[in-house]
């Protein structure tokens, strides 16, 4: 039931105003996972990298899609936690401070194992407003414990124009997603992280220039 | 007038007889369009790949566009309003804009309301068209240049300020007078409001491909080199007169033009539209990139569609309600 209201809200309700809005561009959408497990890794700048992310797959896999976000964020408790848990269905995950005995890529794991596609953004925060940061390692962390799963890049472009963090006001601008060919388990933690962060900063030349200073 | 009347209980349409006409003629490109996007792929494979999502795009905005005139002036001013603020969105996400320039896109988003507003403000104002004429071209210059010195940042101001301004005029005020002809009274046009419509986006596109079709054919001399390397003076040429004779010929089905006056305007409008076409190359190219959006498969952006309508349709309107329209 919960399942046919999302299938239906995204495909009626959050797609047509996200593509009015936002326009949602896409270049090489043939690549992303059609099933799972897989992982799909973006840039991120926004609250709408996730709408962006989550529209650029056809509504039958929204069951499948688990975007992968902070819990001091998304999982503070309430009809927040439900409705991030229940509508978006993130996978909420720990950041800093977590103990050494706890395994906070656990839920992440577990997703995987269930074949679903995860949806991160390695930045770890959204951070200045279309600009990358370092990447964290826990995707490579989580290819070492299933390499058969791929990890498909995707530059996200805009949507930190339309709504920066901490902005009170969201302004319609078009978005741009490229989407590069997936990567498979190279053996290093940074490296792995390294060559997925070179993979997105070279999508970047794909996408329309942007001028926004 | 004769033409399509369908009447029930509590609605009537009733689509004048050139329109009637009109949509056949349309109906029968869209075919044989359609026709050749089934056959030419097969034929030289690899060749015409673009054809058929370029054919479905083009049913689907026939469709929208025709059910739009036949539902009414408030039906098209809605589409109108949708179709501007796209452009207008396409436009300012290309354009260079600054951190602090998010208040005046969104207020720029706005003038996409009161703009098109106005076309359905008549109770409110005496002629609210006298009110359109100047709204943008005078109050949002105003209004856009004093927010953005009131917010403050000088550095890159004059260049932003032209920008936006420039993208409100464009792709709201220039194409809202499409959705404004709407407000003809049935009187004045052979086909009203509508019909004067249909006529403006018929001879515009035909212009478009009858300027490709004798560029393909005789074309030799490069018209604009480093702005649209692809258009020549023969295609230019070629099609201006097509577009010119078509206008002076269909004009008495839809326009309520004299000869002379029909003749004045077949030889402007396609000019408008020539120069509205080269403009927005010259944009493209100053941006860098080669569609400003990639809405509409095998189009481009909605500006890339609109762009001889830009300036075409302002020069249609005005010349218009200059000559022969008592309304504007």
């Amino acid at each position: 039931m919960l399942q046919t209201i999302r299938r239906y809200g995204l495909m009626l309700v959050v797609r047509p105003v996200a593509r009015l809005l936002f326009g949602l561009d896409t270049i090489g959408g043939e690549k992303l996972p059609k099933s799972g497990p897989a992982i799909v890794a973006a840039n991120h700048n926004s609250h709408v990298d996730t709408i962006v992310l989550l529209c650029l797959f056809p509504s039958k896999l929204l069951p499948k899609l688990r975007p992968v976000a902070a819990a001091d964020h998304f999982d503070k408790g309430g009809f927040g936690s439900w409705f991030s848990r229940n509508i978006i269905g993130i996978i909420p995950i720990k950041r800093g401070g977590a103990s050494r005995t706890e395994d906070v890529l656990l839920g992440a794991k577990q997703a995987l194992e269930r074949g679903e596609i995860l949806v991160v953004f390695p930045e770890g925060s959204r951070g200045e407003p279309e600009e990358m940061t370092r990447f964290k390692t826990g995707v490579a962390r989580l290819v070492e414990a299933y390499p058969q799963t791929t990890v498909t890049p995707v530059y996200l472009q805009g949507a930190g124009r339309s709504l920066p963090k901490d902005a009170k006001l969201l302004v319609p601008f078009n978005t741009t997603a490229v989407v590069g060919d997936p990567l498979t388990w190279s053996g290093s933690h940074h490296g792995f992280v390294d060559e997925l962060r070179e993979k997105i900063e070279a999508l970047k030349a794909q996408a329309p220039p942007m001028r926004w200073k | 007038m004769s033409g399509l009347s369908i009447t029930g209980d509590n609605f009537a349409i009733n689509i004048a007889e050139p329109l009637v006409f009109g949509f056949l003629g349309v109906l029968a490109l869209l075919l044989a369009g359609t026709i050749a996007a089934l056959i030419l792929p097969r034929a030289q494979p690899g060749k015409w790949t673009d054809l058929g999502p370029r054919m479905r795009s083009w049913w689907v905005m026939a469709l929208l566009l025709g059910a739009a005139l036949v539902a009414g002036w408030q039906a098209t001013a809605i589409l109108f309003a949708f179709i501007s603020f796209l452009a207008l969105k396409e436009f300012l996400t290309l354009a260079p804009t600054r951190k602090e320039d998010r208040l005046i896109v969104l207020l720029a988003y706005l003038s996409v309301v009161v703009n098109y507003g106005l076309i359905f403000a008549e109770a409110l104002f005496d002629d609210s068209y006298q009110i359109y004429l100047v709204f943008l071209p005078v109050y949002g210059f105003l209004i856009s240049a004093a927010a953005m010195a009131w917010i403050g940042r000088t550095e890159g101001y004059l260049p932003t300020v032209g920008i936006i301004h420039w993208g409100m005029v464009v792709c709201v005020y220039n194409i809202g007078y499409i959705a404004f002809l709407m407000r003809v009274p049935d009187a004045e046009a052979p086909a009203g409001g509508a019909g004067l419509v249909f006529f403006l986006l018929f001879i515009t596109q035909l212009n478009d491909v009858a300027q490709y079709c004798w560029g393909k054919a005789f074309g030799r001399t490069k018209i604009t080199p480093n702005v649209s390397p692809n258009k020549t003076w023969e295609g230019a040429i070629g099609g201006w007169l097509t577009a010119a004779a078509v206008f002076y010929w269909l004009a008495p089905y839809f326009t309520p033009l004299t000869p002379t006056h029909a003749a004045i305007m077949g030889i402007v409008v396609p000019m408008a539209g020539f120069f509205g076409d080269i403009t927005m190359s010259a944009i493209k190219r100053d941006l860098g990139v080669k569609d400003t959006s990639r809405l509409i498969p095998g189009h481009g952006g909605v500006l890339d569609r609109l762009d001889s309508l830009t300036f075409a349709a302002p020069v249609y309107f005005h010349l218009l309600a200059y000559f022969a329209i008592e309304r504007f």
